[in-house]
């Protein structure tokens, strides 16, 4: 399976990168080349076989639902690009 | 005697009977520092203030009676590592402003113990990479060189500053992490020891993520005994990250000290592969005659998805990647690009931020999740991980620990391998079914090559049983006998 342009814009769109037509090419060479690479796994016989999602040899563990943290709003806005009181500022959303 | 060139196991003993202070040890690594960074690039913030008074505090502590093996032990700090009031990068300029107000839990537990941080080493960005090319900060080189030839190397990747200022003695030991052999890669490349711990074992708290089922931290140092005193301060159960494992640290220092008598020692038969330099394997089988010789048992075994991991692991890593790197947006935190409106500033701002490896891995990974590809690839892709922990699963019910070479060769030039991506990640074939399973693994320098390059064994052991590992390791360290210094090191070679 080979990814044309379009899907290569259409991946850029999902993933919220801007790309530049003089970009699209190369990026469709390169993740075509990956794809390739990857196409070996079809060789395995899965069947039966339970995905395996995680690196931990345990069950997840459950914590108390309860608050341990807070009232850090300056610490948490301290790197905000732009804010508004306490708040983070973005550009305008709805007209 | 010349400080940088002490081990921390050394050092720690001539600081705890006052020989030396760690003030004196601080300043010599600062000036170190100061006189070699700025040709090898291993460190994107060095913070000589922050390191002289940590040392204060430190001599306070040993005088008090209240020091550790690690208190004024001066450690470079890989720039993923969350560091309260440290402008902390992952080497990308997506990150350029980033002020964490917080710790990971990795480096507190080593600021607990004392250890002086001598500043942020660089890395690949966001972890991904085998060279260290990918920072937004510039590559870091290789303290090692060819016989007769200057030409600048790669130090490995990611964790190629943090090897690459150990080994240039502008620290004694450095954090790094590991995703798919981030830390063993480079330990090879620059002639360390390393160690990627069981996963779970090191809190991922405050690491800034790459894939979160992979990445697990662990030290690099000049010894095995080193990274032993490292891992022991940075393991530990952590409430604040959900996958870290609620069970005791054993002592891994004395782990050192066992042999490997008796032990079985598995040799898996899909490592011989095509393409593999013949020295590297000459290594391999020296390995394997000094392990019997101290009078282990050698097994062949089988592993047969072996050549499965790197395609699994460039399915699985993309994904995770491509949904932990979301965040970076614009809003929060990091560097903004503003644009015609809220979607617009996003592109914007992550076309900026981001270099051209870093898009790639999104990229793959937003394909390989969307809607009609999942199945066909990240799902299929976790059914091979299974089978690949599976392999291991059955080769460690007959043996205690697995020897293969590290990496497939020794450090290349800068500028090579840079064909196509694929030719990139193949560095990483044999230490890639480690993460992918979970369990710990180590390198150890055990040779150089013809033209006189440090070459790394890996060391693979069960789920928690880093014992063995350090065990083996040190066996190794204590035959192959490595004390060739690089080219380019602290006080002149």
């Amino acid at each position: 399976m080979s990814l044309d342009s379009a899907a290569i814009r259409r991946i850029a769109k999902l993933a919220r990168i801007r790309v530049d037509d003089s970009e699209v090419a190369t990026l469709q060479t390169e993740l075509n080349a990956i794809l390739g690479y990857v196409e070996q796994l079809n060789e395995v016989d899965v069947a039966g076989i339970e995905p395996l999602s995680g690196g931990a040899q345990m069950t997840m563990r459950l914590r108390a639902d309860s608050c341990t943290d807070g009232d850090i709003a300056e610490q948490i806005l301290a790197n905000a690009p732009d804010r508004i009181g306490d708040f983070f500022a973005v550009p305008k959303v709805v007209e | 005697m010349t400080l940088t060139d002490l081990t921390i196991a050394g050092a720690s003993a001539l600081l705890a009977s006052r020989e030396i202070s760690a003030v004196e040890l601080t300043a010599a690594h600062n000036d170190a520092v100061a006189a070699l960074n700025p040709r090898l690039n291993a460190y994107i913030t060095a913070t000589p203030e922050q390191a002289q008074e940590q040392a204060k505090a430190a001599d306070a502590a040993i005088a008090a009676g209240t020091g550790t093996p690690l208190t004024g032990i001066p450690l470079a700090i890989k720039d993923l590592f969350c560091t309260a009031g440290i402008r902390t990068t992952a080497a990308s300029k997506i990150l350029d402003p980033f002020i964490p107000p917080y710790e990971s839990t990795v480096t507190a537990q080593l600021k607990a113990a004392g250890a002086v941080f001598l500043g942020k080493a660089n890395l690949d960005e966001f972890a991904m990479g085998s060279s260290n090319i990918t920072s937004g900060y510039g590559p870091v080189e290789n303290p090692w060189k060819r016989e007769g030839s200057d030409a600048k190397l790669v130090p490995g990747g990611s964790s190629g500053g943090s090897a690459a200022a150990v080994a240039a003695r502008i620290a004694m030991g450095a954090t790094g992490t590991d995703t798919g052999g981030s830390i063993r890669q480079p330990a090879a490349f620059t002639g360390l020891a390393g160690i990627k711990p069981t996963y779970g074992r090191c809190s991922r708290y405050g690491i800034i993520a790459f894939a979160s089922s992979l990445d697990q931290a662990g030290p690099l140092a000049r010894t095995v005994e080193d990274c032993a005193i490292l891992l022991q301060v940075m393991s530990g159960f952590d409430l604040r990250d959900s996958t870290s494992a609620e069970r005791p640290v054993p002592d891994f220092r004395a782990a050192i000290a066992r042999g490997v008598k008796g032990l079985k020692i598995g040799i898996p038969a899909e490592y011989r592969m095509d393409g593999i330099s013949p020295e590297i394997d000459a290594l391999w089988q020296k390995g394997i005659g000094w392990l019997r010789e101290e009078g282990a048992i050698i097994q062949e075994i089988s592993l047969p998805h072996t050549k499965y991991g790197l395609p699994v692991y460039y399915i699985v890593a993309p994904a995770e990647a491509s949904s932990n790197l979301a965040r970076y947006d614009g809003v929060r935190f990091g560097a903004r690009v503003d644009g015609e409106d809220l979607i617009d500033m996003y592109e914007r701002t992550r076309a900026a931020g981001f270099g051209a490896e870093v898009k790639r891995r999104i990229m793959i990974g937003t394909y390989v999740l969307s809607a009609g590809y999942y199945d066909a690839y990240y799902l299929k892709a976790q059914k091979i991980r299974a089978l690949i922990l599976r392999d291991f699963t059955d080769a460690f019910a007959k043996v205690d620990a697995i020897l293969t070479p590290t990496a497939p060769s020794a450090a290349f030039g800068i500028g090579e391998k840079m064909d196509d991506p694929v030719t990139m990640y193949l560095n990483d074939v044999f230490t890639v079914p480690a993460n992918l399973a979970g369990i710990p693994a180590m390198s150890v320098p055990a040779g150089l090559s013809s033209e006189g390059l440090p070459l790394g064994l890996q060391i693979i052991g069960r789920h928690f049983d880093e014992e063995t590992v350090f065990a083996v390791s040190a066996a190794i360290e204590r035959a192959a006998d490595f004390t060739t210094k690089p080219a380019i090191i602290a006080g002149g070679a």
